[in-house]
Protein backbone atom coordinates (compact mmCIF):
# COMPACT_ATOMS: atom_id res chain seq x y z
CA UNK A 1 0.00 0.00 0.00
CA UNK A 2 2.83 2.07 0.57
CA UNK A 3 4.56 1.90 -2.45
CA UNK A 4 1.30 2.64 -4.65
CA UNK A 5 1.27 5.85 -2.46
CA UNK A 6 4.69 6.28 -3.47
CA UNK A 7 4.45 5.88 -6.95
CA UNK A 8 1.02 7.88 -6.99
CA UNK A 9 3.88 10.77 -5.34
CA UNK A 10 6.38 10.46 -7.88
CA UNK A 11 3.79 10.57 -10.61
CA UNK A 12 1.94 13.94 -9.15
CA UNK A 13 5.38 15.60 -8.47
CA UNK A 14 6.75 14.72 -11.42
CA UNK A 15 4.28 15.74 -14.04
CA UNK A 16 3.42 18.42 -11.56
CA UNK A 17 7.04 19.86 -12.01
CA UNK A 18 6.36 19.20 -16.10
CA UNK A 19 3.27 21.05 -16.12
CA UNK A 20 4.81 24.25 -14.17
CA UNK A 21 7.61 24.29 -16.42
CA UNK A 22 5.47 24.04 -19.28
CA UNK A 23 2.89 26.91 -17.77
CA UNK A 24 6.07 29.32 -17.36
CA UNK A 25 7.23 29.08 -20.69
CA UNK A 26 4.14 29.57 -22.36
CA UNK A 27 3.48 32.70 -19.71
CA UNK A 28 6.93 34.92 -19.93
CA UNK A 29 9.12 33.20 -23.18
CA UNK A 30 7.39 35.29 -25.20
CA UNK A 31 6.18 32.56 -27.78
CA UNK A 32 3.04 33.05 -29.90
CA UNK A 33 0.43 31.35 -28.31
CA UNK A 34 -0.47 29.59 -32.08
CA UNK A 35 2.66 27.64 -31.67
CA UNK A 36 3.11 27.34 -27.91
CA UNK A 37 0.16 26.60 -26.62
CA UNK A 38 0.03 26.65 -22.64
CA UNK A 39 -1.43 22.96 -20.53
CA UNK A 40 -4.62 24.68 -20.59
CA UNK A 41 -4.97 25.38 -24.36
CA UNK A 42 -3.97 21.86 -24.72
CA UNK A 43 -6.20 21.00 -22.49
CA UNK A 44 -9.35 22.69 -24.41
CA UNK A 45 -7.93 20.98 -27.46
CA UNK A 46 -8.01 17.51 -25.87
CA UNK A 47 -11.64 18.36 -25.09
CA UNK A 48 -12.70 19.54 -28.18
CA UNK A 49 -10.90 16.51 -30.04
CA UNK A 50 -13.13 14.11 -27.88
CA UNK A 51 -15.93 16.25 -27.73
CA UNK A 52 -16.06 15.68 -31.66
CA UNK A 53 -15.54 12.34 -31.75
CA UNK A 54 -12.46 12.56 -33.92
CA UNK A 55 -10.10 11.58 -31.23
CA UNK A 56 -11.94 8.28 -30.76
CA UNK A 57 -11.93 7.36 -34.24
CA UNK A 58 -8.60 8.27 -34.19
CA UNK A 59 -7.79 5.67 -31.67
CA UNK A 60 -9.91 3.46 -32.95
CA UNK A 61 -8.12 3.67 -36.06
CA UNK A 62 -4.93 3.24 -34.70
CA UNK A 63 -5.69 0.69 -32.47
CA UNK A 64 -6.59 -2.07 -34.75
CA UNK A 65 -4.20 -1.35 -37.25
CA UNK A 66 -1.43 -1.68 -34.40
CA UNK A 67 -3.47 -4.82 -33.09
CA UNK A 68 -3.28 -6.38 -36.31
CA UNK A 69 -0.15 -5.86 -37.30
CA UNK A 70 1.55 -6.35 -33.92
CA UNK A 71 -0.32 -9.73 -34.00
CA UNK A 72 1.16 -10.85 -37.16
CA UNK A 73 4.61 -9.87 -36.22
CA UNK A 74 4.53 -11.82 -33.16
CA UNK A 75 3.43 -14.81 -34.83
CA UNK A 76 5.99 -14.38 -37.86
CA UNK A 77 9.25 -13.84 -35.83
CA UNK A 78 7.72 -16.45 -32.93
CA UNK A 79 7.42 -19.09 -35.48
CA UNK A 80 10.32 -18.40 -37.69
CA UNK A 81 12.67 -17.80 -34.29
CA UNK A 82 12.19 -21.08 -33.09
CA UNK A 83 12.80 -22.89 -36.01
CA UNK A 84 16.01 -20.59 -36.83
CA UNK A 85 17.15 -20.76 -33.32
CA UNK A 86 17.03 -24.87 -33.93
CA UNK A 87 18.64 -24.99 -36.83
CA UNK A 88 21.64 -22.78 -35.66
CA UNK A 89 23.09 -22.95 -39.17
CA UNK A 90 20.62 -21.59 -40.76
CA UNK A 91 20.89 -19.10 -38.36
CA UNK A 92 24.07 -18.22 -39.22
CA UNK A 93 23.36 -17.63 -42.72
CA UNK A 94 20.00 -15.07 -41.78
CA UNK A 95 22.04 -13.69 -38.99
CA UNK A 96 23.93 -10.95 -41.72
CA UNK A 97 21.04 -10.35 -43.33
CA UNK A 98 18.88 -9.65 -40.27
CA UNK A 99 21.81 -7.19 -38.65
CA UNK A 100 21.58 -5.35 -41.70
CA UNK A 101 18.24 -4.85 -42.27
CA UNK A 102 17.55 -4.23 -38.58
CA UNK A 103 19.00 -0.29 -37.92
CA UNK A 104 17.11 0.92 -41.34
CA UNK A 105 14.50 2.66 -39.94
CA UNK A 106 11.12 1.58 -40.76
CA UNK A 107 10.34 5.13 -41.51
CA UNK A 108 13.41 4.80 -44.56
CA UNK A 109 11.07 1.96 -46.04
CA UNK A 110 7.83 4.60 -45.95
CA UNK A 111 8.71 5.78 -49.60
CA UNK A 112 8.25 2.06 -50.90
CA UNK A 113 5.98 1.18 -48.33
CA UNK A 114 3.25 3.69 -49.57
CA UNK A 115 4.34 2.78 -53.19
CA UNK A 116 3.53 -0.92 -52.98
CA UNK A 117 0.72 -0.44 -50.63
CA UNK A 118 -1.17 2.30 -51.53
CA UNK A 119 -2.56 4.47 -48.80
CA UNK A 120 -4.72 3.61 -45.87
CA UNK A 121 -4.66 0.71 -43.35
CA UNK A 122 -2.09 -1.43 -44.99
CA UNK A 123 1.16 0.65 -45.14
CA UNK A 124 0.23 1.47 -41.36
CA UNK A 125 0.02 -2.23 -40.69
CA UNK A 126 3.21 -3.63 -42.99
CA UNK A 127 5.32 -0.98 -41.04
CA UNK A 128 4.27 -2.11 -37.27
CA UNK A 129 5.20 -5.76 -38.54
CA UNK A 130 8.56 -4.27 -39.71
CA UNK A 131 9.10 -2.63 -36.48
CA UNK A 132 7.93 -5.39 -34.03
CA UNK A 133 9.49 -8.16 -36.42
CA UNK A 134 13.31 -8.05 -35.39
CA UNK A 135 13.06 -7.28 -31.77
CA UNK A 136 11.19 -10.45 -30.97
CA UNK A 137 12.87 -12.80 -33.75
CA UNK A 138 15.98 -11.70 -32.19
CA UNK A 139 14.90 -12.12 -28.49
CA UNK A 140 13.17 -16.11 -29.86
CA UNK A 141 16.29 -16.90 -31.31
CA UNK A 142 19.02 -16.50 -29.09
CA UNK A 143 16.77 -17.91 -26.51
CA UNK A 144 16.32 -21.17 -28.43
CA UNK A 145 20.28 -21.23 -28.72
CA UNK A 146 20.56 -20.73 -24.97
CA UNK A 147 18.03 -23.45 -24.01
CA UNK A 148 19.68 -25.42 -20.96
CA UNK A 149 20.89 -28.34 -22.78
CA UNK A 150 19.75 -30.84 -19.46
CA UNK A 151 15.96 -29.85 -20.83
CA UNK A 152 16.83 -31.37 -24.55
CA UNK A 153 18.97 -34.48 -22.61
CA UNK A 154 15.76 -35.08 -20.73
CA UNK A 155 13.58 -35.03 -23.52
CA UNK A 156 15.71 -36.90 -25.63
CA UNK A 157 15.90 -39.63 -22.64
CA UNK A 158 11.62 -39.86 -22.80
CA UNK A 159 12.09 -40.13 -26.57
CA UNK A 160 10.57 -36.98 -27.11
CA UNK A 161 10.91 -36.00 -31.04
CA UNK A 162 10.48 -33.23 -33.27
CA UNK A 163 7.89 -31.53 -33.61
CA UNK A 164 7.42 -32.13 -30.07
CA UNK A 165 10.68 -30.93 -28.69
CA UNK A 166 9.62 -27.40 -30.29
CA UNK A 167 6.12 -27.11 -28.34
CA UNK A 168 6.99 -29.23 -25.14
CA UNK A 169 10.49 -28.18 -24.37
CA UNK A 170 11.72 -25.15 -26.12
CA UNK A 171 8.81 -22.57 -26.38
CA UNK A 172 7.62 -23.44 -22.79
CA UNK A 173 11.70 -22.85 -21.65
CA UNK A 174 12.40 -19.65 -23.87
CA UNK A 175 8.47 -18.34 -22.84
CA UNK A 176 9.81 -15.62 -20.43
CA UNK A 177 12.49 -14.28 -22.90
CA UNK A 178 9.80 -14.53 -25.50
CA UNK A 179 7.39 -12.33 -23.33
CA UNK A 180 10.40 -10.36 -22.50
CA UNK A 181 10.75 -9.85 -26.69
CA UNK A 182 6.95 -8.82 -26.71
CA UNK A 183 7.34 -6.49 -24.40
CA UNK A 184 10.78 -3.99 -26.29
CA UNK A 185 8.65 -4.68 -29.73
CA UNK A 186 5.62 -3.17 -27.98
CA UNK A 187 7.04 0.01 -27.44
CA UNK A 188 8.97 0.18 -31.01
CA UNK A 189 6.00 -0.78 -32.58
CA UNK A 190 3.54 2.16 -30.93
CA UNK A 191 6.24 4.48 -31.90
CA UNK A 192 6.59 3.60 -36.02
CA UNK A 193 2.74 3.16 -35.86
CA UNK A 194 2.23 6.97 -35.24
CA UNK A 195 5.03 7.57 -37.61
CA UNK A 196 3.72 5.38 -40.28
CA UNK A 197 0.11 6.69 -40.49
CA UNK A 198 2.00 10.64 -40.38
CA UNK A 199 2.72 9.52 -44.00
CA UNK A 200 1.00 6.91 -45.42
CA UNK A 201 -3.30 7.24 -43.75
CA UNK A 202 -6.16 9.11 -43.75
CA UNK A 203 -7.11 8.63 -40.29
CA UNK A 204 -5.33 7.24 -36.73
CA UNK A 205 -3.66 9.25 -34.23
CA UNK A 206 -0.38 10.03 -36.49
CA UNK A 207 -2.54 11.65 -39.33
CA UNK A 208 -4.06 13.61 -36.91
CA UNK A 209 -1.43 14.86 -35.91
CA UNK A 210 -0.03 15.69 -39.71
CA UNK A 211 -3.95 17.13 -39.69
CA UNK A 212 -3.62 19.43 -37.09
CA UNK A 213 -0.14 21.04 -38.00
CA UNK A 214 -1.78 21.72 -41.46
CA UNK A 215 -4.56 23.45 -39.83
CA UNK A 216 -2.02 25.03 -37.84
CA UNK A 217 -3.62 23.86 -34.30
CA UNK A 218 -0.80 23.77 -31.89
CA UNK A 219 -3.30 23.02 -29.19
CA UNK A 220 -4.68 19.69 -30.88
CA UNK A 221 -1.12 18.47 -31.92
CA UNK A 222 -0.09 18.67 -28.02
CA UNK A 223 -3.64 17.33 -27.42
CA UNK A 224 -3.02 14.18 -29.35
CA UNK A 225 1.17 13.78 -28.83
CA UNK A 226 -0.69 13.72 -24.92
CA UNK A 227 -3.09 10.76 -25.49
CA UNK A 228 0.04 8.47 -27.74
CA UNK A 229 2.29 9.22 -24.32
CA UNK A 230 -0.72 7.80 -22.78
CA UNK A 231 -1.51 5.20 -24.75
CA UNK A 232 1.86 3.64 -25.32
CA UNK A 233 1.96 3.69 -21.62
CA UNK A 234 -0.89 1.61 -20.86
CA UNK A 235 0.39 -0.95 -23.35
CA UNK A 236 3.11 -1.30 -21.82
CA UNK A 237 1.90 -1.63 -18.48
CA UNK A 238 -0.47 -3.80 -19.20
CA UNK A 239 2.09 -6.35 -21.08
CA UNK A 240 3.87 -5.95 -17.92
CA UNK A 241 1.42 -7.13 -15.93
CA UNK A 242 0.85 -10.48 -18.69
CA UNK A 243 4.50 -10.65 -18.42
CA UNK A 244 3.99 -10.86 -14.35
CA UNK A 245 1.36 -13.20 -14.86
CA UNK A 246 3.12 -15.90 -16.64
CA UNK A 247 6.16 -15.42 -15.08
CA UNK A 248 4.91 -16.29 -12.00
CA UNK A 249 3.95 -19.84 -12.75
CA UNK A 250 6.83 -20.37 -14.84
CA UNK A 251 9.35 -19.01 -12.57
CA UNK A 252 12.51 -19.59 -14.82
CA UNK A 253 14.64 -17.69 -12.83
CA UNK A 254 13.42 -20.08 -9.76
CA UNK A 255 13.88 -22.80 -11.88
CA UNK A 256 17.19 -22.18 -13.14
CA UNK A 257 18.29 -21.41 -9.66
CA UNK A 258 17.01 -25.27 -8.32
CA UNK A 259 18.81 -26.88 -11.26
CA UNK B 1 24.90 -59.51 -18.77
CA UNK B 2 22.98 -56.33 -19.23
CA UNK B 3 25.85 -53.93 -20.06
CA UNK B 4 28.87 -54.86 -21.11
CA UNK B 5 31.67 -52.10 -21.97
CA UNK B 6 34.63 -53.81 -23.87
CA UNK B 7 37.88 -51.38 -24.17
CA UNK B 8 36.36 -48.00 -24.32
CA UNK B 9 38.31 -44.89 -24.54
CA UNK B 10 37.48 -41.34 -24.86
CA UNK B 11 39.33 -38.36 -26.57
CA UNK B 12 38.56 -35.13 -26.73
CA UNK B 13 39.94 -32.45 -28.57
CA UNK B 14 40.07 -28.96 -27.16
CA UNK B 15 41.84 -25.71 -28.33
CA UNK B 16 44.17 -28.40 -30.35
CA UNK B 17 44.83 -30.38 -27.28
CA UNK B 18 43.60 -34.13 -26.96
CA UNK B 19 42.30 -34.76 -23.58
CA UNK B 20 42.04 -38.72 -22.68
CA UNK B 21 38.55 -38.99 -20.89
CA UNK B 22 38.76 -43.05 -20.71
CA UNK B 23 41.14 -44.97 -21.56
CA UNK B 24 40.82 -49.21 -22.09
CA UNK B 25 37.68 -49.27 -19.62
CA UNK B 26 36.19 -52.95 -19.25
CA UNK B 27 33.22 -53.43 -17.18
CA UNK B 28 30.40 -56.12 -17.51
CA UNK B 29 27.00 -55.28 -15.42
CA UNK B 30 24.59 -57.61 -14.43
CA UNK B 31 20.61 -57.32 -14.27
CA UNK B 32 19.65 -56.33 -10.51
CA UNK B 33 22.97 -54.64 -9.58
CA UNK B 34 23.94 -51.62 -8.05
CA UNK B 35 27.23 -50.04 -9.33
CA UNK B 36 28.67 -47.30 -8.00
CA UNK B 37 31.10 -45.02 -10.45
CA UNK B 38 33.34 -43.81 -8.24
CA UNK B 39 36.53 -41.21 -8.25
CA UNK B 40 37.73 -37.60 -8.01
CA UNK B 41 36.47 -34.76 -10.61
CA UNK B 42 37.96 -35.40 -13.86
CA UNK B 43 38.29 -39.43 -13.62
CA UNK B 44 36.04 -40.07 -16.35
CA UNK B 45 33.07 -41.40 -14.21
CA UNK B 46 30.55 -39.12 -15.88
CA UNK B 47 31.73 -39.66 -19.27
CA UNK B 48 31.48 -43.38 -18.76
CA UNK B 49 28.16 -43.06 -17.57
CA UNK B 50 27.07 -40.36 -20.54
CA UNK B 51 28.26 -43.12 -22.67
CA UNK B 52 26.75 -45.88 -21.42
CA UNK B 53 23.15 -43.67 -21.22
CA UNK B 54 23.82 -42.82 -25.01
CA UNK B 55 24.54 -39.52 -24.75
CA UNK B 56 27.97 -38.86 -26.45
CA UNK B 57 29.40 -41.26 -28.39
CA UNK B 58 32.51 -43.47 -27.89
CA UNK B 59 35.77 -43.17 -29.86
CA UNK B 60 36.92 -47.01 -29.25
CA UNK B 61 35.04 -49.40 -28.61
CA UNK B 62 31.87 -50.89 -27.06
CA UNK B 63 28.78 -50.56 -25.07
CA UNK B 64 26.13 -53.23 -25.67
CA UNK B 65 23.01 -53.25 -23.39
CA UNK B 66 21.14 -56.54 -23.94
CA UNK B 67 23.55 -57.38 -26.08
CA UNK B 68 22.28 -54.40 -28.65
CA UNK B 69 25.41 -51.54 -29.32
CA UNK B 70 24.42 -48.22 -27.48
CA UNK B 71 23.73 -45.41 -30.25
CA UNK B 72 21.55 -43.10 -28.66
CA UNK B 73 19.37 -42.60 -25.14
CA UNK B 74 16.62 -44.43 -25.12
CA UNK B 75 13.74 -44.82 -23.05
CA UNK B 76 14.49 -48.33 -21.64
CA UNK B 77 17.68 -46.60 -19.71
CA UNK B 78 16.71 -43.25 -17.83
CA UNK B 79 19.31 -40.98 -16.54
CA UNK B 80 18.75 -38.87 -13.56
CA UNK B 81 20.70 -35.72 -12.94
CA UNK B 82 22.66 -33.94 -9.98
CA UNK B 83 20.31 -30.94 -11.37
CA UNK B 84 17.42 -32.57 -11.09
CA UNK B 85 16.07 -31.63 -15.03
CA UNK B 86 12.57 -31.27 -14.44
CA UNK B 87 10.78 -28.49 -16.23
CA UNK B 88 10.16 -25.47 -13.89
CA UNK B 89 6.77 -24.51 -16.21
CA UNK B 90 5.32 -27.96 -14.85
CA UNK B 91 3.93 -29.12 -11.81
CA UNK B 92 5.19 -31.98 -10.07
CA UNK B 93 1.81 -34.51 -11.81
CA UNK B 94 3.23 -33.21 -15.27
CA UNK B 95 6.71 -33.52 -14.75
CA UNK B 96 6.30 -36.91 -14.02
CA UNK B 97 3.80 -37.66 -17.02
CA UNK B 98 6.65 -36.24 -19.63
CA UNK B 99 7.87 -39.63 -20.10
CA UNK B 100 4.70 -41.24 -20.58
CA UNK B 101 3.61 -38.74 -22.87
CA UNK B 102 5.46 -40.10 -26.13
CA UNK B 103 3.85 -44.05 -25.22
CA UNK B 104 0.48 -43.94 -27.77
CA UNK B 105 -1.25 -46.58 -26.19
CA UNK B 106 -1.55 -45.16 -22.65
CA UNK B 107 -4.48 -42.80 -22.58
CA UNK B 108 -4.74 -39.70 -20.68
CA UNK B 109 -6.75 -41.55 -17.44
CA UNK B 110 -3.34 -44.02 -17.52
CA UNK B 111 -0.69 -41.88 -17.76
CA UNK B 112 -2.30 -39.69 -15.06
CA UNK B 113 -2.92 -42.88 -13.35
CA UNK B 114 0.45 -44.24 -13.45
CA UNK B 115 2.39 -40.78 -12.56
CA UNK B 116 0.16 -40.48 -9.47
CA UNK B 117 1.32 -44.08 -8.63
CA UNK B 118 5.19 -43.26 -8.64
CA UNK B 119 4.47 -39.99 -7.12
CA UNK B 120 2.64 -41.46 -4.33
CA UNK B 121 5.58 -43.75 -4.23
CA UNK B 122 8.17 -41.10 -3.40
CA UNK B 123 6.14 -39.53 -1.12
CA UNK B 124 4.79 -36.81 -2.76
CA UNK B 125 1.31 -36.94 -2.63
CA UNK B 126 0.90 -33.75 -1.07
CA UNK B 127 2.91 -31.58 -3.93
CA UNK B 128 1.37 -33.11 -7.31
CA UNK B 129 -0.01 -29.28 -7.92
CA UNK B 130 3.58 -27.53 -6.80
CA UNK B 131 5.99 -26.58 -9.21
CA UNK B 132 9.73 -27.57 -8.67
CA UNK B 133 11.24 -24.15 -7.38
CA UNK B 134 8.28 -24.69 -4.89
CA UNK B 135 10.51 -27.82 -3.67
CA UNK B 136 13.19 -28.63 -1.28
CA UNK B 137 16.08 -29.66 -3.17
CA UNK B 138 15.76 -33.40 -2.20
CA UNK B 139 11.88 -33.05 -2.84
CA UNK B 140 12.86 -32.59 -6.46
CA UNK B 141 14.99 -34.92 -6.93
CA UNK B 142 12.44 -37.41 -5.60
CA UNK B 143 10.05 -35.96 -8.44
CA UNK B 144 12.81 -37.01 -10.77
CA UNK B 145 13.16 -40.61 -9.47
CA UNK B 146 9.30 -40.87 -9.60
CA UNK B 147 9.36 -39.75 -13.16
CA UNK B 148 12.34 -41.95 -13.70
CA UNK B 149 10.25 -44.83 -12.31
CA UNK B 150 6.93 -44.03 -14.03
CA UNK B 151 8.04 -44.98 -17.40
CA UNK B 152 9.92 -48.68 -15.71
CA UNK B 153 13.23 -48.62 -17.26
CA UNK B 154 15.49 -51.64 -16.90
CA UNK B 155 18.45 -49.30 -15.99
CA UNK B 156 18.64 -46.31 -13.82
CA UNK B 157 21.51 -43.58 -14.31
CA UNK B 158 22.17 -41.52 -11.65
CA UNK B 159 24.67 -38.97 -12.10
CA UNK B 160 25.62 -37.64 -8.46
CA UNK B 161 22.14 -37.34 -8.03
CA UNK B 162 22.09 -36.40 -4.33
CA UNK B 163 25.49 -33.96 -4.83
CA UNK B 164 23.33 -31.13 -4.19
CA UNK B 165 21.54 -31.88 -0.92
CA UNK B 166 22.62 -31.44 2.46
CA UNK B 167 24.08 -33.84 4.17
CA UNK B 168 21.00 -35.42 6.39
CA UNK B 169 18.66 -34.78 3.46
CA UNK B 170 20.99 -36.87 1.49
CA UNK B 171 21.15 -39.74 3.43
CA UNK B 172 17.77 -39.89 3.78
CA UNK B 173 17.45 -39.95 -0.20
CA UNK B 174 20.22 -43.11 -0.03
CA UNK B 175 18.30 -44.72 1.78
CA UNK B 176 15.23 -44.46 -0.47
CA UNK B 177 17.45 -44.94 -3.23
CA UNK B 178 18.68 -48.40 -1.62
CA UNK B 179 14.96 -48.99 -0.84
CA UNK B 180 13.81 -48.67 -4.49
CA UNK B 181 16.45 -50.87 -6.31
CA UNK B 182 15.02 -53.63 -3.79
CA UNK B 183 11.70 -53.51 -4.27
CA UNK B 184 11.24 -52.15 -8.43
CA UNK B 185 14.41 -54.58 -9.28
CA UNK B 186 16.25 -51.76 -11.12
CA UNK B 187 20.04 -51.96 -12.62
CA UNK B 188 21.24 -48.84 -10.84
CA UNK B 189 24.79 -47.34 -12.27
CA UNK B 190 25.30 -44.34 -9.73
CA UNK B 191 28.21 -41.92 -10.25
CA UNK B 192 29.68 -40.02 -7.13
CA UNK B 193 32.35 -38.91 -5.23
CA UNK B 194 31.69 -39.64 -1.97
CA UNK B 195 33.27 -42.87 -0.23
CA UNK B 196 30.19 -43.76 2.17
CA UNK B 197 27.72 -43.18 -0.67
CA UNK B 198 29.25 -45.49 -2.56
CA UNK B 199 30.15 -48.17 0.41
CA UNK B 200 26.28 -47.70 1.82
CA UNK B 201 24.67 -48.20 -2.01
CA UNK B 202 26.82 -50.24 -4.06
CA UNK B 203 26.90 -53.90 -4.63
CA UNK B 204 30.09 -53.63 -6.21
CA UNK B 205 32.44 -50.02 -6.83
CA UNK B 206 33.85 -49.02 -9.48
CA UNK B 207 37.63 -47.07 -8.52
CA UNK B 208 38.07 -44.69 -11.02
CA UNK B 209 41.46 -42.57 -11.58
CA UNK B 210 41.90 -39.80 -13.53
CA UNK B 211 44.81 -38.89 -16.41
CA UNK B 212 43.62 -40.78 -18.37
CA UNK B 213 40.82 -41.66 -17.31
CA UNK B 214 40.69 -45.62 -16.32
CA UNK B 215 39.38 -48.24 -13.99
CA UNK B 216 41.62 -48.51 -10.92
CA UNK B 217 39.91 -51.28 -9.36
CA UNK B 218 36.64 -52.72 -8.67
CA UNK B 219 35.56 -53.57 -4.85
CA UNK B 220 32.62 -55.79 -4.00
CA UNK B 221 30.37 -54.79 -1.21
CA UNK B 222 29.51 -57.79 0.41
CA UNK B 223 27.17 -56.49 3.16
CA UNK B 224 23.58 -57.00 3.88
CA UNK B 225 20.55 -54.44 3.33
CA UNK B 226 19.55 -52.60 5.07
CA UNK B 227 23.15 -51.53 5.86
CA UNK B 228 23.92 -49.82 8.93
CA UNK B 229 26.06 -46.89 8.38
CA UNK B 230 28.34 -47.25 12.02
CA UNK B 231 28.95 -51.17 11.73
CA UNK B 232 32.41 -52.58 12.26
CA UNK B 233 31.80 -53.73 8.55
CA UNK B 234 31.10 -50.64 6.97
CA UNK B 235 34.19 -49.08 8.43
CA UNK B 236 36.65 -52.01 6.80
CA UNK B 237 35.09 -51.83 3.87
CA UNK B 238 35.41 -47.99 4.14
CA UNK B 239 39.01 -48.53 4.99
CA UNK B 240 39.59 -50.57 2.06
CA UNK B 241 37.98 -48.09 -0.75
CA UNK B 242 40.60 -45.30 1.22
CA UNK B 243 43.57 -47.40 0.47
CA UNK B 244 42.68 -47.62 -3.19
CA UNK B 245 43.43 -43.69 -3.17
CA UNK B 246 45.58 -44.09 -0.88
CA UNK B 247 44.70 -41.33 1.62
CA UNK B 248 45.74 -43.66 4.58
CA UNK B 249 48.94 -42.87 6.29
CA UNK B 250 50.58 -45.92 7.23
CA UNK B 251 51.09 -45.24 11.02
CA UNK B 252 47.37 -44.83 11.45
CA UNK B 253 46.54 -48.34 10.64
CA UNK B 254 48.94 -48.70 13.41
CA UNK B 255 47.49 -47.33 16.07
CA UNK B 256 44.50 -49.39 15.13
CA UNK B 257 46.46 -52.40 16.20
Amino acid sequence: MQKIWKGALHILVGFGGLLLIWQLVASFAGFNPALFPSPWQALLGLGELAGNGTLWIGIQDSMIRFLIGYCIAAVLAISLGLVLGWFSRAWSFVNPVVQWLRPISPIAWMPFIVLWFGIGDLPAIVIIIYAAFFPVLLTTVSAVVKVDPIYLKVAKNFGIQQPQILFKIIFPAIFPQIMNGLRLALGTAWVFLVAGEMVGAQSGLGYLIIDSRNNLRADHLMAVMIVIGIIGFLLDTGIRQIERLASKNWSAAAGKGGA
Amino acid sequence: MQIQIKDVSQQYVQKGVTFQALSHVNLDIQKGEFICLLGPSGCGKTTLLNAIAGFVPITQGSITINGVPVKEPSIQNVTIFQNYGLLPWRNVQKNVELGLESNKSLSKQDIHAIASQYIDLVGLEKFKNHHPHQLSGGMQQRVSIARALAVNPEIIFMDEPFGALDALTRMKMQDEIAQIQVTQKKTILFVTHDIDESVYLADRIVVMTPNPGKIKSIIPVDLGRPRDRTSVDFFHLRDRVFEEFGMVPEEKTEYFI
